[in-house]
């Protein structure tokens, strides 16, 4: 009796906090929406107090910017230094010669005041200013030769993987492939203490904008004979608006003011704090908690189904940007059945980008007919302006014919199952099926996707193991080249198996061209002949950053490749 | 004369089998594909060659596997392939004091909680406080820890305001981890609490000290609990492992630089020297933290004979 009595009681007991369990979820949806309420009526608020602060803007007493890097960057030795989180503090702790205006696109003075260009486009003069790095020691043309000779010597230990990026030096390559051995040779001079004069292999009308790329940023003399200088804080001697000043393994980065940099009076923030949190949930947490003045991309993330919330619940935080990068699905053109360019045609069809983006991307991202993004330059204006992407449409019923045709040419009556490989990610796997839905309704093609983890899916693109792939590409400079070139004959990053000598010489002309007119016709045609003739890759989307700020926030600017500057950011009063 | 032979033999047993685990680790690490220097944007060939043979990746398995043995045998963990110059001791200690950190609070927690919990239902048995506690317990293991991390997330620092929502700063940002850290040893200990208390409570020694006249205190502290904490300190052993080799997902969600975290990561970017180092650390940790319990064991409870593996 008294047994069957406790039972009831737990029973009782399971029920009641299973009920509340189950309330606090259907909790959790009711409070959204009421935080959603608050936070609007805030936001309004806020838009208020901002009005009125317009005119007088009120600067923050504390001007500590807090931020999140979804991964903590590996090195903050410039040379060795390979991924966007690492740009993002680098850009804080140095300065090139040129720094990148993000408004613009193009490039700026930063350590060089003035600079001449050779008529022939191949010899840049720079002129430096009066800049002085953290220790007080002047910045002079020998600190950029001593760190352009690290990068392109093959026996600094260990050797720096960006080496290529100063390939466009003259004798760059061969340096470093040990062609020539002396590094006099190399396109690199220190004139006098404040001329470095710089020769090119090739007119590089873009040249000036990778200056302000990390690879090309100066070094001061004290990392020489010092292989860890850039593991600790205290050996780290910059030129920068910051200096970094706190550093906790896998959690947290702090960068404050340097006082010695030359730019100084334009410089508000007195620090910046880095959370490194790798949850987007918890991040856009802090940041509606007040932890975080700024949150998502290019530095952290929002969740993908929290964006249509957030940018509904606080309007006047969230902004959404175009950025130069481009997400597709590549084939490997070497195996039948994507040797058929009908059959790779009739795939790129069937996509509908529009669907795709408002019910699985979320990001508010733009529909890609082209490989080169809006964003980037051309001969006037953008690229794309000029370049209209319109390869090709999506046509289900020309898709159908087209499919028909290949498969006769091939000799088959329908298409085997194909297999979509794709990198461990949400994200990548609902894209990923709601494509393969998309072409199993339109052409009837069995779709098997595979799921591989990222350096497992890595290799097997590179190795051509595989029938279709997805693909990102970012700029890595502000040209139509950092999309086109990557397609020659052999190119490593051509994972295709891609090879027509048309669209190599094509590429080979807009390299050694300084014609900005001539080199755009070039790109066009390259593109065309890369999509629409051959289709090679399906684009599907331009990448967009969506990010939230806080409206105190002001300042923070993003690059046209989706790089953030913080340097120049500052606190309003809230 | 016991006690010094059999510590010996555990000792030669953990040498043994590190030496298998640092053979087989490394051996199925190499197989996976990918290395340190596989990347979306590839690095050109030549450069790539020159990394490789920096690092040593360009010599046969063989020669790498004896080189990587050297350097251990030598105390020489390497540097990591990732975080460039950085030492695989100076990472595994820097990332490890977090987890610790962490991990020592989350114990201390869990056993005075979870005690504390058994014994109150243990006491009173069939009573509404020993379902309560009992049905706490459940959910305390059927909930993953991480589901307990977000709700405590959403509900302690983004509804009230009590604590922050991630961050290592200081010991209020212990309080989530730790709860979600400890929630599941809670429970576990717990339900062991509750059970061998129960079996200690009806024992016979009970009513013989009850006859004697003990006091109640002095019965509970003296014999049932002592008795009846056997369990949880076995449990303690690898508990103790586990929570301070740091939880993953814990790590992940309140953005804490601990070393479970730094394993993954490794992994990912097949990080060699890093994971090596990691795996061995964790080795080492768990093996003592068993050798331990061992001999911990034989103090607690003197049934344990030292020389062999018969039931007592």
């Amino acid at each position: 009796m008294k047994k069957s009595k406790s039972l009831l009681l737990m029973i009782a007991i399971v029920l009641v906090i299973g009920t509340v369990l189950a309330g606090c979820g259907s909790n959790n949806a009711n409070n959204g929406n009421n935080a959603a309420a608050t936070n609007n009526a805030t936001a309004t608020d806020n838009a208020g107090t901002n009005t009125g602060n317009t005119g007088d803007e009120k600067l923050a007493a504390d001007q500590t910017l807090r931020i999140n890097l979804s991964a903590e960057p590996p090195t903050f030795d410039p040379a060795q230094a390979q991924d966007s989180q690492a740009n993002t503090v680098l850009k804080t702790m140095y300065e090139g010669l040129t720094r990148m205006n993000d408004e613009t696109g193009q490039a700026e003075p930063g350590i060089a005041e003035k600079w001449d260009v050779s008529a022939d486009g191949l010899v840049y003069t720079f002129h430096l200013r009066d800049a002085v790095w953290s220790n007080g020691d002047p910045v002079e043309a020998a600190d950029f030769v001593r760190a352009w000779k690290r990068v392109l010597d093959p026996n600094t230990d260990p050797t720096a993987p960006y080496a290529y990026q100063l390939y466009y030096l003259k004798n760059g390559e061969e340096y470093y492939t040990k062609k020539v051995t002396d590094f006099n040779e190399v396109g690199v001079k220190a004139v006098d203490a404040k001329t470095l004069e710089v020769t090119l292999k090739a007119p590089t009308p873009y040249f000036l904008g990778l200056l302000s790329f990390y690879t090309y940023y100066p070094v001061h003399k004290s990392v020489e004979g010092n292989a860890k200088w850039a593991t600790s804080k205290d050996t780290m001697i910059t030129n920068g608006a910051f200096t970094l000043t706190e550093w906790t393994t896998g959690q947290s980065l702090q960068v404050t003011k340097n006082e010695k940099y030359w730019d100084a009076a334009s410089i508000k923030l007195s620090k910046i704090d880095f959370s490194l949190v790798n949850s987007g949930a918890t991040e856009l947490l802090s940041y509606k908690n007040g932890e975080l003045d700024r949150a998502g991309g290019p530095t952290g993330e929002i969740p993908t189904d929290q964006i249509p919330i957030v940018s509904k619940e606080l309007p006047n935080e969230f902004v959404r940007k175009g950025i130069a990068s481009v997400y597709y699905y590549e084939f490997n053109i070497t195996e039948k059945p994507f040797d058929n360019a009908k059959i790779r045609k009739a795939l790129a069809m069937t996509v509908n980008r529009q669907v795709l983006i408002d019910n699985v991307t979320l990001g508010g991202q733009l529909p890609a007919y082209g490989f080169v993004p809006p964003g980037i330059a051309g001969a006037n204006g953008e690229y794309r302006t000029a370049v209209k992407d319109s390869y090709f449409t999506e046509d289900a019923e020309a898709a159908k014919a087209l499919l028909a045709e290949g498969l006769k040419e091939e000799g088959l009556d329908k298409l085997p199952t194909v297999t979509l490989s794709y990198n461990t990610s949400e994200g990548h796997k609902k894209i990923a099926l709601a494509i393969a839905d998309m072409w199993k309704n339109a052409l009837g093609i069995d779709v098997q996707t595979v799921n591989q983890e990222w350096a497992v899916f890595i290799e097997n693109r590179q190795n051509l193991n595989y029938q279709i792939a997805r693909a990102g590409w970012t700029a890595d400079y502000n040209d139509p080249m950092t999309f086109l070139d990557m397609w020659v004959t052999g190119g490593g990053n051509n994972d295709t198996g891609y090879a027509n000598p048309e669209y190599d010489k094509l590429i080979n002309e807009a390299k050694a061209s300084s014609d900005l007119a001539a080199r755009q016709e070039m790109f066009a045609k390259a593109e065309k002949m890369l999509i629409e003739d051959d289709m090679i890759l399906i684009p599907l989307y331009y990448y967009t950053n969506n990010s939230l700020t806080k409206e105190y926030l002001k300042g923070v600017t993003l690059d046209f490749s989706g790089a953030i500057d913080l340097t120049r950011g500052y606190l309003l009063e809230h | 004369m016991g006690m010094v032979r059999y510590v010996a033999n555990k000792l030669f047993y953990m040498l043994v089998s590190l030496f298998v685990l640092i053979s087989a680790t490394f051996f199925l690490m190499k197989a996976i594909p990918g290395d340190p220097f596989t990347s979306e944007k590839k690095v050109p060939p030549e450069i790539k060659a020159r990394l490789y043979e920096q690092y040593g990746l360009d010599k046969p398995l063989y020669h790498q596997y004896f080189k990587y043995l050297g350097d251990i045998a030598q105390g020489d963990l390497g540097v990591s392939m990732k975080r460039l110059n950085q030492d695989v001791t100076h990472l595994i200690g820097q990332t490890f004091s977090a987890s610790l950190k962490l991990g020592v609070v989350a114990i201390i927690v869990s056993v005075i909680v979870g005690v504390f919990l058994g014994m109150i239902a243990a006491l009173y048995h069939r009573k509404f406080i020993d379902s309560a506690a009992m049905v706490l317990a459940v959910l305390g293991i059927a909930v993953p820890s991480f589901v307990v991390a977000s709700v405590l997330q959403y509900v302690l620092a983004y509804k009230f305001h009590w604590v922050p929502v991630s961050g290592f700063k200081g010991p209020i940002y212990y309080i989530l981890p730790v709860a979600a850290l400890s929630a599941q040893p809670i429970a576990f200990i717990a339900r062991l609490t509750r059970s061998s208390m129960l079996e200690v409570l009806h024992a016979d020694y009970i009513k013989t000290a009850k006859a004697k006249g003990l006091s109640w205190a002095a019965i509970l502290s003296r014999h049932v609990l002592r008795n009846g904490i056997l369990p949880v300190v076995t449990y303690l052993g690898p508990m103790t492992a586990n929570v301070v080799t740091g939880s993953v997902v814990i790590e992940q969600i309140f953005g804490i630089g601990g070393i479970g975290k730094q394993f993954v990561e490794a992994i990912g970017v097949r990080d060699y020297t890093v994971i090596m180092g990691i795996t061995i650390f964790y080795g080492v940790l768990l093996m003592l933290a068993r050798f331990i319990t061992d001999i911990a064991y034989v103090f607690v409870d003197p049934r344990i004979k030292l020389t062999g593996g018969k039931e007592g």
